[in-house]
């Protein structure tokens, strides 16, 4: 089974995603995971104003047979929170680089995304 | 240890099916989606390998006594073709095993009985009846057939459609009511030629949907369930039916060392029978008559989250009271629930409590199973 990596962004082992964008560094899990994962019925995020530290538990995902912890990439001051995934976790599965994106992060260190796994990395850590 | 295969393992492979260990068994817990699984079920029917559960026939002179003492529930009652549900517990009358016993047809004046222990018992079970067998000096032979049947649940409002149109004999099975079994012959869809298997039919289930049951030959597994032609569903679905029905699962809900309960407990006490006579009889007579402390209750979130296994119980003031035995999102309900013990003098119906979920107390409410409309 192949999975979607867009090559826009990078990777965190634990299969979480960090997209730089004008608005901050957006953060949500990779496709891979939502699969994994099953049918996302919960998601707990923090709130906006909150911080957030790469490589520290900011929330969970649950499926129905299973909770997640969610790890930032990039620490930073959480600047918004896709609240369209507490009435409809749905879109994590559905769509989980684009509708089913997480948080969005104004991260302290650019230079940490750097750090992370380019798509071609993630991919071999999943294939 | 390693992990003991179903039949159907390179079938589920070639599906796509994700698997996990389950009783000491490698089982399919998801195909599609557990909620479109689920769906499936409540909605027309789903097909489930049950492989995992085990299989253990007790025949000869002896065989109604054996079985009548070592299960809380009555026996004598069971005509040929008959199957109740039933305990099995230990001397304090603690639950060591739920199971379904099957009367098989009698062979000469000797009765037959075949009743079906959780996935991982069968060895000890088998042990448990010879054992005691020995110790009272009855005739009875006591035969784990585990590795040699196959087990497909065929559930939800279709499934009796579905397993008339597969069987030879349709007369036999459409006259089966709750909880009887027959012989049946399946047709099945073998790659090579027709193929035909006996199997065991039961009006059985445990998804809170009609459906039945079907005890095929091993070798006879591939050709038997492909003649089922429905969504496959895995554990997890299965975990989400008869959470929603309000079934209790082994090994979770109650636990011999770790979660002792009795059968009243667990809220089934109707599977006790206090006039036969049976291990952990005295001890349950005794239960009964001064009452339980603590029961096993549903429950439905108000606030949005979800229990887990494990989670504490407390009160709207925080005071533990209880834990979570299991618990999900009701993919019917869309709501999140779960059973747990708690004092009996919270386990009313729309009694408030909380559900510590990683920390944090959410409200709930005590709701009486089942959380769906059963059969």
């Amino acid at each position: 089974m192949s999975f979607d990596t867009p090559d826009d962004r990078r990777y965190q082992e634990s299969h979480e995603w960090a997209l730089e964008t004008e608005d901050g560094v957006k953060i949500g899990i990779s496709d891979f995971a939502q699969d994994e994962l099953g049918d996302v019925v919960f998601v707990e995020l923090p709130d906006e104003g909150e911080d957030v530290t790469a490589g520290e538990s900011f929330g969970v995902v649950e499926s129905i047979k299973a909770v997640s912890d969610l790890y930032a990439p990039v620490s930073g001051t959480v600047t918004a929170v896709n609240e369209d995934l507490f009435d409809a976790p749905e879109l994590v599965n559905e769509d989980p680089f684009d509708e089913g994106w997480m948080l969005a992060v104004d991260p302290d260190d650019e230079t940490e995304l750097d750090s992370l796994l380019t798509a071609e990395e993630y991919e071999d850590q999943v294939a | 240890m390693s992990l003991q295969m179903p039949p159907l393992r390179g079938v589920h492979d070639e599906r796509g099916a994700k698997v996990t260990e389950f009783g000491g068994w490698e089982m399919p817990v998801e195909f599609d989606s557990i909620q479109e699984e689920h769906r499936a079920v409540r909605e027309s029917v789903g097909k489930f390998d049950v492989s995992h559960m085990g299989e253990i026939e007790v025949s000869g002179p002896d065989a109604r006594t054996l079985m009548q003492r070592l299960t809380s529930n009555d026996v004598t009652a069971l005509d040929v073709g008959d199957s109740q549900y039933a305990t099995i517990t230990d001397e304090d009358g603690v639950i060591i095993d739920d199971t379904v016993v099957y009367r098989l047809p009698d062979d000469g004046d000797d009765h037959a009985f075949l009743f079906i222990p959780n996935a991982g018992n069968d060895e000890a079970m088998t042990e448990r009846w010879r054992t005691h067998r020995d110790e009272w000096g009855l005739e009875a032979s006591v035969e784990n057939q585990t590795h040699e049947y196959a087990m497909f649940a065929i559930q939800g409002p279709d499934a009796r459609e579905l397993v008339l149109d597969v069987v030879a004999d349709p007369d036999c099975v459409s006259d089966l009511s709750r909880f009887e079994a027959t012989y049946a012959t399946v047709e099945g869809t073998d790659s090579e030629s027709e193929s035909e298997s006996e199997c065991w039919v039961a009006r059985t289930g445990y998804t809170g949907e009609d459906g039945l049951e079907v005890i095929a030959p091993w070798d006879d597994a591939e050709s038997v369930w492909s003649a089922f032609d429905c969504q496959p569903c895995g554990l997890g679905a299965r975990d989400t039916l008869r959470l929603e029905a309000g079934f209790v699962l082994a090994g979770q809900d109650f636990e011999r060392e770790t979660n002792p309960r009795t059968p009243y407990e667990c809220g089934i006490g109707f599977t006790v029978k206090l006039d036969t006579e049976f291990v952990g009889r005295d001890a349950l007579e005794r239960t009964k008559e001064e009452g339980v402390e603590e029961k096993l209750v549903g429950f439905r979130l108000v606030d949005r989250g979800i229990a887990r296994h494990g989670y504490d119980i407390t009160t709207t003031d925080g005071d533990v009271i209880g834990t979570v035995t299991s618990g999900t999102m009701s993919p019917t309900l869309e709501a999140a629930i779960g059973l747990g013990y708690v004092p009996v003098e919270y386990a009313d119906a729309g009694t408030k409590i909380r559900v510590d979920v990683r920390g944090r107390p959410k409200k709930a409410k005590i709701e009486t199973p089942p959380f769906v409309d059963t059969v």
